[in-house]
Parts: C-alpha cells; structure tokens; sequence
C-alpha cells in the first residue's frame, strides 16, 4: 500500500466524513441478520431436541428461552466483533451483504413462527 | 383504587418499555421515510446530533428493558407450575389457557411465537442505532445503506407489533395476578 492510499483509507476511517467506508454498517447489518437466524435455529432446536433444550435452561423459571436468547446474543456479538475487524476500512459489496442479511432476517422470523417450528420439529 | 404486583410490573414491560419501544421505532420509520425526500439535508448543531443520539440510545435501551423483564421476571409467573390438587387456576395463566380448546392458541400460537419473534426487535434496532450514529453526515452517500436500514426497521417494528400484540391478548384472557396488593388511591379493602 503507497502513501497516497494508506492516506485515503485513514481519511475514509474517520467518522462523521464523506468518505467514510460502507464496511462497518455491512459488518453490523449482516450480523444483525445472522443474529435473528441464530435465535431462530437455537428456537427450533431447543425444542426439537429434549438434550439441548435442557441445556440451554440458563434459567430454570424461563425454560429454554433463557438459553436461546443468550446463546443468540452471544453469537450474534461474537459475529459482529469479526466482521467489523475484518471490514472496518473496506469498502464491501453492499447489495450483496444487505440481501444476504435480509434473507437471514427473514429466516429468522419464519423459525420462531411456531407452525414453520413445529413442522421442522416433527411436532 | 389497587393493582398486585405482578400486574405493576406486567404493565410496566407492556405499556411502559413494549408500546414506548414501538412508538420509537414509528418515531424513526417516519423520520428515515421524510428525510429520504429531503433535497438540501440540513445540518444540525452538535446539540441536535446529541438529541438525535440521545433518541436512538432510549429506543435500543427500551426495547432490551421490554424483552429482559419479560423473560426474567413476567415470563417466569407466567408459566408457573400449579400444585397439585389446586383448580383454580387464575395464578397460572400458562395452564389456564391451555385448560381450554377456546383459548390454548393464545398460548400454543400467540406466547409460543411471542417470546422468540421479539428478541429480533431489539437486536436489529441495536444495529440501527448504531449505523445512523457512525453514519450520521454520510447517509446520503450510502444509498444501500439507507435502504437496509428502513427495511430492517420495518421488520423490527413489525416483530415488535407481533409481541406486543400477543402480549396483550394474552393478558386479556390470562391476566397476569398475585403478589402484594399495592394502594394506589381511593379507600382500601
């Protein structure tokens, strides 16, 4: 990397200016999709299997949701550290991540939804 | 003029940090809609960016106040378990719903899809927050970004519009009661 570029990505790091770099809001709107999946899986798991559904029982009073909200958290945090190391200079491939994301979104309401649980669960 | 605890505190994650949660996520549903019309943005005083913060911080900061206190303390009166031996069941409104084929889907499909679906809420306005804060003067330059933005809002506020909707259904049919009696006004019993 010369001069001229190390300059322009120090430039372009720097909040609050024009040139700031899209990869810290992909690396949060792409964690924050996986995150929702996250929730969504450990939801259908917990109830699919006896096992890890007591596992996850944090919180006895709560049931499961105590560890299935924990873990998703966690997981979704763990994910977000990653990639806004990893991307926190870089210009990254928006529309991709943002459609990648959804999708993971929209995954992630569709397994907490308990017909769509249930019938992945065999219930 | 009395409430029991349990109602207070029902109350409190409901109307208090759920609907307040909801009305801030409209709040800035309507607010990324006009500014997405604006032709000359308006730059503001480092004290309408410290308000501007300040609004985003109170969103996140209810929404997580609204999912903790109901998995940690409305969630765990909710489902508890009866004795043995006991019939009336207004205490455990979990088992009192399912009691009957008239009202066991507010549990089997309202609490069920209710206490999963609103932890996405507060997860994805985190992430709003945070991007509208780092991004605050570069918005417009982020198109993409804007657009991801408003649509995850969306979701948020309609998985928010999901719990809380169920929340309150739930609480009609099995109300949440017990614990101390607390005075508020008038003359006790």
């Amino acid at each position: 990397m010369n001069h001229s570029e190390a300059q322009s990505e120090k430039q372009s790091a720097t909040p609050g200016t024009l040139q700031l770099p899209n990869g810290p809001a992909g690396a949060a709107i792409l964690s924050a999709g996986a995150g929702c999946t996250f929730v969504g899986i450990l939801t259908v798991v917990a109830g699919a299997s006896k096992p890890i559904g007591k596992w996850l029982m944090f919180y006895p009073p709560t049931g499961s949701l105590s560890g299935v909200s924990s873990v998703g958290i966690l997981l979704w945090l763990v994910v977000w550290l990653i990639l806004a190391k990893r991307w926190r200079i870089r210009t990254v491939a928006i529309a991709k991540v943002n459609a990648t994301a959804f999708l993971l979104l929209a995954l992630g309401v569709l397994l907490t939804f308990p017909p769509f649980a249930e019938f992945l669960q065999r219930k | 003029m009395e409430i029991t605890l349990r109602a207070l505190i029902t109350m409190i994650h409901g109307m208090l940090f759920g609907a307040f949660f909801l009305v801030a996520i409209y709040g800035l549903i309507v607010e990324l809609s006009r500014s997405a019309f604006v032709e000359q943005p308006s730059r503001l005083t480092n004290r309408g960016y410290s308000l501007g913060r300040f609004y985003l911080f109170s969103m996140v900061a209810l929404g997580w106040a609204a999912v903790l206190t109901g998995a940690y303390i409305v969630y765990p009166w909710y489902r508890a378990v009866p004795p043995a031996g006991v019939t009336d069941l207004a205490l455990y409104p979990r088992y009192l719903l399912k009691s009957s084929a008239t009202t066991s889907g507010w549990h089997d499909m309202g609490m069920e899809w209710k206490e999963h679906v609103a932890w996405i809420a507060p997860i994805v306005m985190s992430m709003v927050a945070y991007v509208l804060t780092k991004y605050r003067l570069s918005m417009r330059e982020h198109p993409q970004v804007r657009k991801a933005v408003m649509a995850f809002t969306l979701v948020a506020f309609a998985a928010a519009g999901v719990a809380g909707f169920f929340g309150a259904m739930v609480n009609k049919y099995a109300p949440l009661n017990g614990g101390p009696t607390i005075h508020l006004m008038g003359k006790s019993q």
